[in-house]
């Protein structure tokens, strides 16, 4: 791509080759020259594209009706392809189909540059343009897919019909979409089983020696495969390319803006350092923690251990709502302590992943605390385990009653239990938000536990609690308990710690 | 019981022992060497050591089998744990650029702990394992071996018994070695069928059509359930265990809980009361569409493999090594022969009390001779090497080193193939 008018190389031609098709692999850079206004709003509107498309799978499932409905509707609002067919005929107003496609060429790339800079934003960018590019391929027709494969050399063994024939039975058991019928009129491919993980991992294929038997309406997963395969090494090369894009001094700050502008805050920042006392953690865990951080800490106090799991997940959000290294430390320890744990094994096991968390150890990397996304996805929990979120990761009995406990009113588990079952778990998170804050209508859309922290303190009152708090426990005469002290290792007992918990409770509904 | 013996304040005595003359360094070495196909595959392993006092030390390499052996003997560790083969040497990975120490390729690992089960056994809980709940394991070793193999197409599978109260399964195969964290944890995940933690009742639900894969593994958990569930853990028995089954029931319009709860109450065998429970299930899958494996889905629950799969996952998650000691029982962890993988019995092996005390008892005539031989015919060229290997022969260890050389062999026939084939390309160029 050419930013400068040094040269000019352009024909119509290769612009009718580029663009005859609706969908590509992205192979070709754009050569033609754009103006810095057009460049701008090319990766602007993507970038909402691709945004809607990361809101869409947290709502709905993937490639459910509603989904591709919606992204339908989005795409055609943004200018962005949304029918296969090319139709030539200039529209009553907007952009032709060609356009539409050079448009969606060009700020491909685009991002590419802005998004190839870290690991982080590099697969946010891969996992929404695959979800995009999975949209768009199953949107063809059959002819146009077996077209797109040929036109991409996208050869795959096909099985003969005696092979078919004698795997008959485990073929139809293994695919959802197979009937018997079905498998004589389908070719079926076999590829080596690394080609087909998301098949593989769903158990939706059938595999045999290392190989998986896919059926033709199965091929979008090796197709998306591919796509993400070179979409990351692609990626990896145009960061290696990169300090010459960054010299230019008027692509630089757009890139970077555009890398910040929609992947959400990480809440990796501490804002609020030393804002918390520890005193605090167990009424602020009632009132403004989310019910995965409320779980574990409830369960952190009752067995005084938490596995890595729960470790990661907890510890990475207290730094987030502002605990510094020491008090991290401290809290803990001193929780740990009260179980099997001795101090001296704690320093020596776990302080060292403590530290870690706030990047002192190991590779030094200051790790961000988990989004919603990633809690609900990735590592989820298993037998002695606390993590997780609850919407997604427990019993919906067990949630309800749950839920009970915490006082929640009747029609409101229900609301919140048809969100779960309908698998909106953050919308279900922020149904139990609004009837613990009683607010009619939250209105942030939740997508990270810190947020929710954050939305809560101001919700309670502006976060002025904080504040008010951390005071607290200086002034004796506001806490009739008696004999409290700064430090909370200090507390004699457990009876002392509780009553002074209470107190700060209500401290809070003072607020 | 020979473990008796062992008590765990003697180890800094026993250990140097052990590590000079019984430790199968040889055989050690052939393994992690993968016969030299890939260059720097040894120098670039990750080793740990748990020293004296839990000290536990990272990023351990070395150059040679006689490097690592020499500072084996001289560091004694507790416990040796082995990581990932990485861009460099793990012992200079400060040196290099930060960003520039990878992983790159390891073992496809699985780690199976009896911890993992204590909601469906009663016999025994936390790291307490008996011989009653050990079924769990074999029945986790049968399906998942079928599965790598069959399944997955892998040949070179070691099954080691970790010391205490679960077991290791290391995939040795190239392909296995260099798959990526996403390839590890897909094949993790199929092989995952309980889902869920403590909050989860019903932790296997099964969708039509049942895959092959599935399948497979039910005919082997159905061989092992009426004796593992019905008769050892008792689950139709005791009333709180029968509620917990029955839980897993349908709870649906044809009150198949509460029908099976009465017909209970007139039959009390356990083999009849399954009985009962599987004809309902019959019953269900002729009149309705949901739910209708239910009897399959309790046996899975019960005795389906747990696996962590976060130690599955990581290129660069560490695993404990065969032959080390586990501290708290002194036991070695030792690979297990799948020939006899039914009457494997984790307690029958050796303690590192009871190896290194069958060094010290008098020599049969018998293995007098045969040592004399075998001195005679290496003419003594590597003494200390020589008497090493007669020094573990001599103790209940040599059945274990013996299988292990065995499947040592099998890996070596598939690499020299590898090897043949870079010749003939050289002889092409
Ligand atoms: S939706 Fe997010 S904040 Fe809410 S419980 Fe789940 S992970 Fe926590
Ligand atoms: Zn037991």
């Amino acid at each position: 791509m050419q930013f400068s008018s040094r040269r000019k190389k352009f024909t119509t031609n290769s612009q009718a080759e580029l663009y005859g098709e609706p969908l590509q692999f992205y192979g070709q850079p754009p050569l033609e020259n754009i103006s810095l206004t057009e460049f701008e709003t090319f990766a602007v509107e993507r970038l909402k594209l691709l945004k809607t498309i990361e809101n869409l799978g947290v709502s709905y499932v993937k490639m459910s009706e509603s989904y591709t409905k919606k992204l339908g509707t989005e795409s055609k609002a943004l200018n962005f392809l949304y029918r296969p067919e090319a139709d030539d005929r200039k529209p009553q107003n907007g952009p032709t189909e060609q356009e539409k496609r050079r448009k969606d060429h060009i700020s491909h790339f685009i991002l590419r540059l802005a998004y190839c800079q870290t690991e982080d934003l590099r697969r946010w960018f891969i996992q929404q343009e695959v979800d995009l590019f999975r949209y768009r391929f199953n949107d063809l027709h059959p002819k146009q897919k077996l077209e797109f494969l040929h036109r991409n050399n996208l050869q795959y063994d096909r099985i003969t019909v005696e092979e078919k024939k004698a795997l008959n039975d485990k073929l139809v058991n293994s695919s959802y979409a197979l009937s018997g019928i079905t498998v004589v009129e389908q070719d079926v491919y076999k590829v080596p089983f690394q080609d087909a993980l998301d098949l593989v991992r769903t158990r939706k294929v059938y595999l045999k020696a290392g190989y998986v038997y896919i059926p033709h309406q199965d091929i979008v997963t090796i197709v998306i495969n591919d796509f993400r395969t070179r979409l990351s090494k692609a990626l990896a090369l145009t960061a290696r390319s990169l300090p010459a894009v960054h010299s230019d001094e008027r692509l630089q700050p757009l890139l970077n803006h555009l890398s910040h502008a929609y992947v959400g805050q990480d809440y990796s920042i501490q804002k609020n350092v030393g804002k918390i006392s520890l005193e605090q953690i167990d009424s602020l865990s009632g009132k403004s923690f989310p019910l995965c951080m409320r779980q574990i800490h409830q369960s952190l106090r009752e067995n005084h251990h938490l596995r890595h799991g729960g470790r990661m997940q907890y510890g990475l959000f207290l730094k987030g709502i502002g605990l510094s290294l020491e008090q991290a430390l401290q809290f803990w320890r001193s929780e740990f302590i009260k179980g099997k744990v001795d101090a001296d094994k704690f320093d020596k096991a776990y302080a060292y992943s403590v530290r870690h968390m706030f990047g002192k150890e190991g590779k030094r990397t200051d790790y961000t605390p988990y989004s919603c996304m990633k809690v609900i996805l990735s590592n989820a929990p298993s037998q002695g385990d606390h993590h997780g979120c609850p919407f997604r990761h427990s019993d919906p009995e067990l949630l309800k009653q749950k839920l009970q406990v915490y006082k929640v009113s009747p029609s409101g588990i229900s609301q919140i239990l048809e969100l779960v079952k309908g698998m909106h778990y953050q919308l279900a998170c922020q149904k139990y938000f609004e009837q613990t804050h009683n607010v009619e209508d939250a209105s942030f859309s939740l997508n990270h536990p810190n947020q929710y922290f954050i939305e809560s303190q101001k919700a309670l009152g502006g976060g002025k609690e904080i504040k008010r708090e951390t005071e607290a426990p200086q002034k004796p005469q506001e806490i009739p308990t008696g004999g409290p002290s700064a430090a909370p290792e200090a507390a004699a007992n457990t009876q002392d710690e509780a009553e002074m918990t209470e107190d700060l409770d209500s401290f809070f509904q003072d607020a | 019981m020979p473990s008796s013996d062992y008590d765990s304040a003697c180890l800094p005595d026993i250990l140097p022992l052990y590590y000079r003359r019984l430790f199968p360094f040889s055989q050690y070495y052939r393994w992690l060497n993968y016969g030299g196909v890939q260059k720097n595959y040894f120098q670039n392993r990750e080793f740990s050591f748990t020293l004296k006092d839990d000290i536990y030390v990272r990023y351990q390499s070395f150059t040679t089998q006689n490097e690592l052996e020499k500072e084996m003997q001289k560091m004694n560790p507790y416990k040796i744990d082995i990581g990932a083969i990485y861009s460099h040497r793990p012992n200079q990975h400060n040196t290099v650029k930060s960003g520039t120490f990878q992983a790159l390729e390891k073992e496809l690992v699985f780690d199976i702990d009896m911890t993992d089960y204590d909601d469906v056994r009663s016999c025994c809980s936390a790291a307490d394992i008996c011989p009653k709940c050990w079924t769990l394991m074999t029945i986790a070793i049968h399906i998942l071996d079928r599965a790598l193999r069959d399944d997955f197409g892998f040949q070179h599978l070691l099954w080691v018994y970790s010391g205490r109260r679960g077991v290791h399964c290391w995939v040795c195969d190239e392909a296995a070695r260099k798959l990526s964290v996403a390839a590890r944890s897909a094949v993790a995940e199929y092989l995952s069928l309980v889902k869920g933690s403590d909050e989860t009742v019903k932790k296997v639900v099964l969708t039509d059509p049942i895959h092959p894969f599935i399948r497979e593994s039910l005919v082997v958990v159905e061989r092992y359930f009426p004796r593992y569930a019905l008769q050892d853990q008792d689950v139709l028995g005791r009333k709180e265990s029968v509620d917990k089954v029955l839980a897993l029931t349908p709870d649906d319009i044809l009150f198949t809980t509460c029908k099976l709860q009465q017909e209970f109450q007139n039959e009390k065998k356990p083999e009849i009361r399954w009985k009962l429970l599987k004809d309902e299930a019959k019953r269900k899958q002729g009149t309705s569409k949901k739910n209708q494996h239910f009897e399959k889905e309790i046996m899975l629950q019960y005795c389906y493999p747990r696996l962590d799969v976060n130690v599955s996952k990581g290129v660069n998650h560490l695993l404990k090594s065969p032959f080390s000691v586990h501290p708290k029982t002194g036991r070695i962890s030792v690979p297990i022969d799948l020939k006899e993988l039914e009457t494997f019995d984790p307690f029958a092996v050796p303690t590192i009390s009871l190896i290194c005390e069958e060094l010290d008892r008098p020599r049969t005539v018998e293995e007098d001779e045969k040592s004399k031989e075998t001195k005679d015919k290496e003419n003594e060229k590597d003494t200390a090497e020589s008497r090493k290997i007669r020094d573990y022969k001599r103790t209940s260890l040599a059945k274990y080193v013996k299988y292990f050389d065995q499947f040592l062999d099998g890996m070596a026939r598939s690499w020299k193939g590898e090897l043949l084939k870079k010749s003939d390309l050289q002889k092409d160029f």
